[in-house]
């Protein structure tokens, strides 16, 4: 380390929710001009740990150095006089109102009581000339904006108020290919101009793309810190899961049937005449940039939208799925990739959740006792850990929840399931447990539509790869040989 | 919900119980207690239902103004020549139909819970003051005046009764059918539970289309009992249920709470109007005395 103390200097920090130890003597250092990823499986503690950076919470034991000084930051107030901000993954910015309402959301410059709109634009203007986003006019009103751009606003507003340590919550979990590379661009930017960056993630590609340092935690405890340069893959997930993973993506021996779902010329919203044919066995993957029209065509499917024309047919008949509860009873499970707001009842028990689609029940009274066999059998069947299955899903880890959303639909045997983006926010070692649900689904015969963003995911897991660009199938591929920049290519629309 | 969330109205009852009948000797006589059963009754009635509507997210501000009306209609009925059986029956019909109407305006319509029962509060208002022109409807029938005005046993008021099978019927409902796991579900998160396969505006229709038989079944039981059914009968009881449903503990977000904190939370409310009546606290008082105690209850359970 140079002379200069760090940024921010954490030592020793524990905390504990009650009888629950979240963090049990961690440490953490970030320099100037550095990007900093924290890793951890979930639950490992990292959220907490940057609660407690930001004020929001206290350390029961430890201390927090600023510029070599011990402070004590007790509120996001306090953290904000010492320059520290964090991005969130859910944006805090509100949709009605513009641009530079947002950046000065609770710091309006005034004159004589009065607003002073035109100095706030013109700050605003620097301020987004700033992150590179001079095209954008302060007077926009946020919803008009992508994510990427907000996340662009968030990032002005923070630096607008002088922060040089920028904590960034999965930055990249909802834009597109060329908003990450933008996002990337201004990252490397601040960090010549001496910011200092954590950078939380689960996407080991971006991590050793863009991160000087991994920080790792796991169980609240600190593994280590490690220089990226030199460093190995495998090693890091060893750290973080506290084993080796036999493999990253497990094997399947393909077992591909009869045509199960067959697809002629689909339109409807923004999809446009989109065939393929789905096998019994078969994992079909679907790549595409954000917005190609992927969950729109997995809604239509499901009879969530209006379809247009075209013909879908399962097993040889017909289906033309108006409502889910239609399509479920043709044989179709969904797989919901926002699954708080989608795919759980938060407040409702694990047991609860899992038999939501089909209640065992004799002439509408509750079976309880058949209820409970089927969960316990789907909690062993799918490795979901935890205590009691009355629990609320609500105190679940992000890897055990997406497996009860999975469960959920395994309850009910499915014909087809369409999985959209199944292992988004799932740490390394329960995304490897999800793969290896697929892999056991498909050879039982289930056909699957997977939706992934996460390329490597797509090209290790699918038989072939349909990729659509504009709400158009550009491309269908054996996934077998294809490359991820053929993909990418008929994902952009290229030939 | 938590432990403490559940027993918190419970413990407050037994509290209530505890100083009542320290500060009022008469308070723990049988007569008082099986009077302020009876007074309770009505609002229970109606509580149960509105916790259905609240438990699926949603909020039903017309069950007075149901059970005003069909309380009109079924003395009405009565009074122009028609059978007990039939007066009833039309009376608990038109109810279920009303409430079915909210929850066609709920799902189909999607005008917000709020919005959509209060036009129909105020609609049936006025056809109840236009059906009755303002004047009582006076009960003449001896047999229909025992379904609110009877004895079990000499002893205890049939609207007990009533109350305490309707209060079995809907804890069932709710624990132990498909259709009370749906009512959840659709509050916790109506969008997982459409997702899900759950139909969700029939199920809304069967909502508010029990509220509204409730409401109407404490309409016949309050005609009844005070022999005559009148145009402005049960105003204001529709918050009356509401804060028996909140002081139970459901969340009037919906996808939390159980029926027996509803049953508990009309008790409160009721003996805690009987102590206040008894220790002659003047009735002006008796209101402010009760938005305290609905404060505190809905503070307390927020701080859990």
């Amino acid at each position: 380390m140079s002379a200069s103390p760090p940024l921010v200097r954490m030592h020793g920090i524990h905390k504990a929710f009650g009888p629950v130890k979240v963090l049990e003597g961690v440490d953490f250092e970030l320099v100037r001009g550095e990007v900093h990823a924290l890793m951890g499986e979930n639950g490992a503690g990292k959220s907490t740990l940057m609660k407690i950076l930001t004020g929001i919470y206290a350390p029961d034991q430890g201390g927090i150095d600023v510029d070599g000084q011990a402070v004590s930051i007790t509120s996001p107030a306090e953290a904000e006089k010492y320059g520290i901000a964090i991005i969130h993954q859910e944006l805090n910015l509100i949709p009605a109102l513009s641009i530079a309402d947002n950046l000065f959301l609770g710091r309006e410059l005034s004159r004589f009581g009065l607003l002073d709109r035109k100095a706030m634009t013109k700050r605003a203007m620097e301020w987004l000339a700033r992150v590179g986003m001079t095209r954008l006019d302060p007077d926009t009103r946020i919803e008009r904006l992508s994510v990427g751009q907000q996340q662009m606003v968030e990032i002005a507003r923070a630096l607008g108020q002088n922060a040089r340590v920028l904590i960034m919550d999965e930055p990249t979990a909802a834009l597109t290919e060329s908003e990450t590379n933008t996002l990337f661009k201004l990252i490397r930017e601040l960090r010549e101009q001496g910011t200092g960056i954590v950078y939380v993630s689960h996407r080991m590609e971006e991590i050793f793309a863009l991160c000087d340092r991994i920080s790792i935690l796991r169980d609240g405890q600190f593994v280590g810190t490690r220089d990226v340069p030199g460093l190995a893959f495998d090693e890091v997930v060893k750290m973080m899961v506290g084993r080796t993973l036999d493999a990253r993506f497990p094997a399947r021996t393909p077992k591909i049937g009869e045509v199960r779902l067959k697809v002629e010329h689909l339109s409807g919203g923004m999809v446009k005449d989109v065939s393929f044919d789905l096998h019994a066995g078969e994992v079909l993957g679907v790549a595409g940039l954000l917005g190609a029209g992927r969950t729109e065509l997995a809604r239509l499917l499901f009879g969530l939208d209006k379809t247009g024309s075209g013909q879908v047919s399962l097993d040889g008949v017909t289906v033309t799925p108006k409502t889910p509860t239609e399509a479920i009873q043709a044989g179709l499970g969904f797989v919901t990739e926002d699954r708080k707001a989608q795919g759980l009842v938060l407040d409702m028990s694990l047991r609860e959740n899992v038999s939501l689609p089909r209640v065992p029940a004799h002439a509408g009274l509750v079976d309880r006792p058949g209820e409970k066999k089927q969960t316990r059998g789907l909690i062993d069947a799918l490795k979901i850990r935890t205590r009691d299955m009355e629990l609320d899903v609500r105190a679940l880890s992000g890897g055990n929840q997406q497996k009860v959303v999975l469960a959920k639909w395994l309850a009910l045997k499915p014909r087809v399931l369409i999985l959209d983006e199944p292992t988004r926010g799932v740490d390394v070692g329960g995304k490897a447990e999800i793969y290896h649900i697929i892999n056991q689904l498909a050879e039982q015969g289930v056909a699957i539509l997977m939706i992934s963003s996460e390329l490597p995911e797509v090209l290790a897991m699918s038989d072939r790869i349909l990729v659509m660009h504009e709400g158009k199938a550009t491309a269908l591929l054996e996934a077998h040989g294809a490359t991820q920049e053929a993909v990418m290519t008929a994902a952009t629309g290229g030939k | 919900m938590t432990l403490m969330q559940r027993l918190g109205s419970v413990i407050g009852l037994l509290l209530l119980f505890v100083v009542l009948s320290i500060m009022s000797p008469d308070f723990l006589s049988t007569g008082n207690l099986l009077t302020v059963l009876r007074q309770v009754s009505i609002n229970a009635l109606i509580a149960f239902g509105m916790t259905f509507v609240i438990l699926a997210g949603g909020i039903d501000l017309s069950v007075g103004a149901i059970l005003a009306l069909t309380g009109a209609v079924t003395a009405g009925l009565m009074a122009s020549g028609h059978g007990m059986v039939l007066a009833v029956g039309a009376g608990l019909g038109l109810g279920l139909v009303l409430g079915i109407i909210n929850g066609v305006l709920v799902s189909w319509g999607k005008v917000a819970p709020f919005i959509a029962t209060l036009g129909t509060m105020t609609l049936l208002r006025g056809l109840t003051l236009s059906y009755t022109q303002g004047s009582p409807i006076p009960v003449t029938n001896q047999s229909f005046a025992l379904l609110g005005g009877g004895y079990v046993a000499n002893l205890i008021p049939l609207p007990v009764i009533w109350m305490f099978v309707a209060f079995v019927v809907c804890a069932f409902l709710l624990r132990g059918t498909v259709f009370g796991r749906h009512v959840v579900a659709i509050g916790g998160n109506e969008e997982a539970a459409r997702l899900s396969g759950v139909r969700i505006s029939p199920m809304k229709l069967a909502i508010y289309g029990l509220s509204g038989l409730l409401s109407a079944f404490a309409g016949v039981v309050l005609t009844s009992r005070l022999y005559s059914a009148q145009a402005t009968a049960g105003a204001g009881y529709e918050l009356d249920a509401i804060a028996a449903v909140v002081l139970g503990g459901t969340s009037l977000a919906g996808g939390r709470g159980w029926l027996f904190g509803t049953l508990v939370g009309a008790l409160l409310i009721g003996f805690l109007n009987n102590g206040l009546n008894l220790l002659g606290v003047s009735s002006f008082y008796q209101q402010v005395v009760k938005g305290i105690v609905i404060l505190i209850a809905v503070l307390l359970d927020r701080r859990q």
